[in-house]
């Protein structure tokens, strides 16, 4: 089965394919067949997940060539690890149950068909960057699931809020990529190669200097910092809530955002190989979780709490990934990693199972607003039990999947005293704020009574994923225990390179911080010991602070989207004025010379040839008058020209004539003159008489 | 030799005057047969006394006198003509040439 592991990739692009091009107008259809092929990938993920178990110590993988020109060969390949295993069965099975849900959840929605074509694209790209074993695949495919949040998060595109929302997600991930992107070319010139293995053998040989082998795993961590939403990029995710909850829990919460924590187990070796570079990693991680923290505990929009719980726990396994290179680097043993990626796992179920509750209540009150809901728990005898159960899980109670995971990253932490602190008051908000929402949601009064009568329970294609993914939240965690001998840890690492210890004052811990949180907010928002309100008050400037999320967004408008449109209104000013002026300047310039050129060809050319013209005809009309057409008048003319020759003829020969010749002449011409002149006149005379 | 050439000189000029004078296209023509003959009597004097002997010039002569007589008579004939078409001879009218 596992040499056929590209088909769990390539059932839900069939799926997509199908719903575009032949299932589009058959809603029921497009959306049974897509659970049927995801379902169907899940059943294979599960095969190559049991023979992964069964194969201890290699892995398996397989890579075909798309481009090879000389030395360079661009590959599409797979590696099966237990890791590459491990996320496929998370991902089919949350896809699995995402689909079913959105059965319900999508009803009566005019996009249906393409919701489940556009679930099927972001499952092929989420399997396809799972399986990758090269990071140019893996660019692609990080790319693609990009691409599909785009199109999730901005599925109900009618709405500004949502629109702005998919942008947002898209550029500013995009920022993230850019920094891949770097990190991708430092690979390639420096390690001549993009395959994970041959990369990490290049890196771990040491011939690469130390100062590139960090900015390259910055690069690479840039990347997992856009599309994990970890501080500075992480303003997007709280926005992409806009998208329907479906999409929340899946690609915003369960797997995409995952994505960015794989790709750093994924390429673990190259943070190893850099103390720095990890450093950078676990501060990033834990600054963000606690932010995200602080924000989450004064949110009032159900999805948003979520979402800000989503980036405190992916900077979690950040931190602890981070916490491991920097201690691995340092040659320490460290459970870090292991840590991140079972945590990784959990979280994907009771997150998923989180959002969908979440949906589940938006459905049946029609609002986001904790404010206006509360005692939903009487209404809702399946969704709330199974949220109940997921925020336990994520406060880390014991024995649910949540406590054994964060366990470990708490586990991960200890050898830096400021991250175990500050990860222990993260759980401790964590468990607050939880059940700030749990009580606020589904305990007390209602508080807004129409929305309380109006509450239902949801249809089962949207309760059923609910039990399911409430009992993974719940036992999941199970094959991380440490008394099991081959637990999780032992099948990540191809053996015992850690085992987890089982440790009362950790235990005791996990408890004191997880059960401290709960019962906080038991007292402030169920027995009203301490009054929010009067805690609000009390803490303004810092209440103001963390519900605006810290301005963040307020600032990233001012200094940089207001830079850049200033930017761009001063180019448009100069576009207008500078460019189209110069523009529009050489245009008037050459109309006035063509102006120019007009003139002279009417006035000088045309001017010259009618001119000649004019010349002729003012001549002819002179000359005409000579055509008399009397022969006569043409005979004395012949003559006198004769004699006129005659005598020229004698001047330039030099000849004196006789006087009686002179004398005969004179007369002649006299005579010939004289009765040239009797002629004329009567002709003009003539003329005029003819013409009256 | 000088009163030959004078007395062609007169009949010359008498002529020419008769052409540029004459209405009359008949008298024209007997006006352009005294230049023609003025020409004849220039031609035999000047072959008598410059190259005696000769003949060259009484025989050019002759020839003028043949196509005097040829010219004569398409001249009539064209006379002959216009008077059939105009009734009239006078070459004050016949000016249809004119611009």
């Amino acid at each position: 089965m596992t040499e056929h592991t590209y088909l769990i990739v390539l059932l839900p692009l069939f799926s997509f394919l199908t719903i575009v091009f032949a299932l589009r107008w058959k809603e029921m259809v497009s959306a049974v067949f897509s659970v049927g092929m995801i379902a169907t990938s899940l059943l294979m993920s599960i095969m190559v997940l049991i023979e992964t178990l069964g194969r201890h110590g290699d892995y398996y993988t397989a890579a075909f060539s798309i481009v090879e020109l000389g030395t360079f060969k661009l590959q599409l390949g797979m590696v099966i690890d237990p890791l590459t295993a491990m996320m496929l069965v998370v991902v089919t099975t949350i896809g699995t149950c995402v689909e079913i849900y959105s059965i319900g959840y999508m009803k009566d929605d005019p996009r249906f068909s393409r919701f489940f074509a556009y679930l099927s694209l972001f499952l092929f790209s989420m399997l396809g960057l799972v399986i990758s074993d090269n990071f140019f695949m893996t660019f692609i495919f990080w790319e693609l699931v990009g691409l599909t949040s785009y199109l999730l998060i901005g599925f109900w595109f009618e709405k500004k809020s949502a629109a702005d929302a998919c942008k947002k997600a898209f550029l500013t991930t995009r920022v993230g990529d850019l920094g891949f992107i770097v990190g991708l070319m430092l690979i390639w010139f420096y390690c001549g190669t993009f395959n994970f293995t041959d990369v990490f053998a290049v890196i771990g040989a040491g011939t690469v200097p130390p100062i590139i082998v960090t900015f390259l795993a910055i690069g690479v961590f840039c990347g997992a910092v856009g599309k994990s939403a970890q501080f500075p990029l992480h303003t997007w995710l709280p926005d992409a809530m806009e998208g329907p909850t479906p999409v929340s829990s899946i690609v915003h919460s369960a797997t995409m955002v995952a994505a960015g924590v794989y790709l750093v187990a994924r390429t673990m070796s190259v943070f190893v190989a850099s103390a720095d570079a990890s450093m950078v990693v676990a501060v990033i991680g834990i600054f963000t979780s606690l932010m995200a923290a602080t924000i989450a505990l004064v949110q009032v929009d159900i999805k948003r709490v979520l979402a800000y719980s989503t980036i405190s726990q992916l900077g979690y396994m950040i931190m602890a990934l981070g916490l491991y290179g920097v201690d691995t680097a340092n040659g320490i043993h460290s459970p870090g990693f292991y840590a991140a990626t079972f945590h990784l796992m959990t979280h994907a179920f009771f997150k998923s199972l989180l959002f969908m509750g979440a949906g589940s209540v938006i459905h049946a009150v029609h609002t986001n607003d904790i404010m206006e809901m509360g005692g939903l728990l009487k209404k809702m005898k399946i969704t709330g039990p199974t949220f109940l159960i997921g925020s336990l899980s994520i406060a880390g109670i014991f024995p649910l999947a949540g406590f054994w995971s964060k366990d470990e990253i708490v586990a991960a932490t200890f050898g830096h005293p400021i991250f175990t602190v500050l990860t222990l008051l993260i759980a401790f908000m964590t468990a607050f704020y939880m059940w700030r929402l749990c009580f606020l949601t589904f305990f007390g009064k209602p508080r807004v009574e129409h929305r309380y009568e109006h509450a239902h329970e949801s249809p089962n294609t949207m309760s059923y994923p609910l039990i399911f993914l409430a009992f993974m939240a719940a036992v999941v965690g199970l094959v991380g225990v440490p008394w099991l001998p081959h637990g999780f840890a032992s099948f990540l690492y191809h053996g015992e390179a850690y085992h987890p210890h089982w440790a009362w004052m950790n235990l005791g811990i996990s408890i004191v911080f997880g059960g401290g949180g709960i019962l906080l907010a038991y007292l402030m928002y169920i027995k009203g010991v301490i009054s929010p309100d009067a805690m609000m008050n009390r803490f303004k400037p810092i209440y103001n602070f963390f519900y605006n999320k810290w301005y963040f967004d307020e600032l990233y408008q001012a200094a940089i989207i207001n830079p850049i449109m200033a930017i761009g209104r001063w180019m448009w000013t100069f576009d207008a004025k500078v460019i189209d002026g110069a523009v529009n300047g050489t245009a008037a310039l050459t109309m006035w010379w063509a102006d120019v050129k007009f003139w002279i060809d009417k006035w000088i050319v045309d001017g010259a040839v009618n001119g000649a013209g004019f010349i002729v005809r003012s001549m002819g009309a002179l000359l005409k008058y000579l055509q008399t057409g009397r022969m006569q008048f043409y005979m004395i003319f012949s003559t006198v020209f004769i004699i006129i020759m005659i005598l020229l003829k004698f001047e330039i020969a030099h000849i004196d004539l006789d006087w009686p010749v002179m004398t005969a002449l004179f007369i002649a011409a006299i005579g010939l003159l004289s009765v040239a002149a009797k002629f004329v006149p009567d002709e003009v005379s003539q003329e005029s008489e003819n013409e009256k | 030799m000088v009163p030959y050439i004078a007395v062609a000189a007169v009949l010359f000029s008498l002529g020419l005057f008769g052409v540029l004078t004459r209405r009359n296209i008949i008298g024209i023509l007997m006006s352009l047969e005294l230049m023609f003959n003025a020409v004849n009597i220039n031609l035999v004097a000047f072959n008598k006394f410059v190259w005696p002997g000769e003949l060259t010039g009484q025989i050019f002569s002759l020839f003028i006198i043949v196509v005097a007589a040829a010219e004569a008579v398409v001249g009539l004939a064209i006379v002959l003509l216009l008077y059939r078409n105009w009734q009239d001879i006078s070459n004050d009218n016949i000016n249809v040439m004119k611009w």
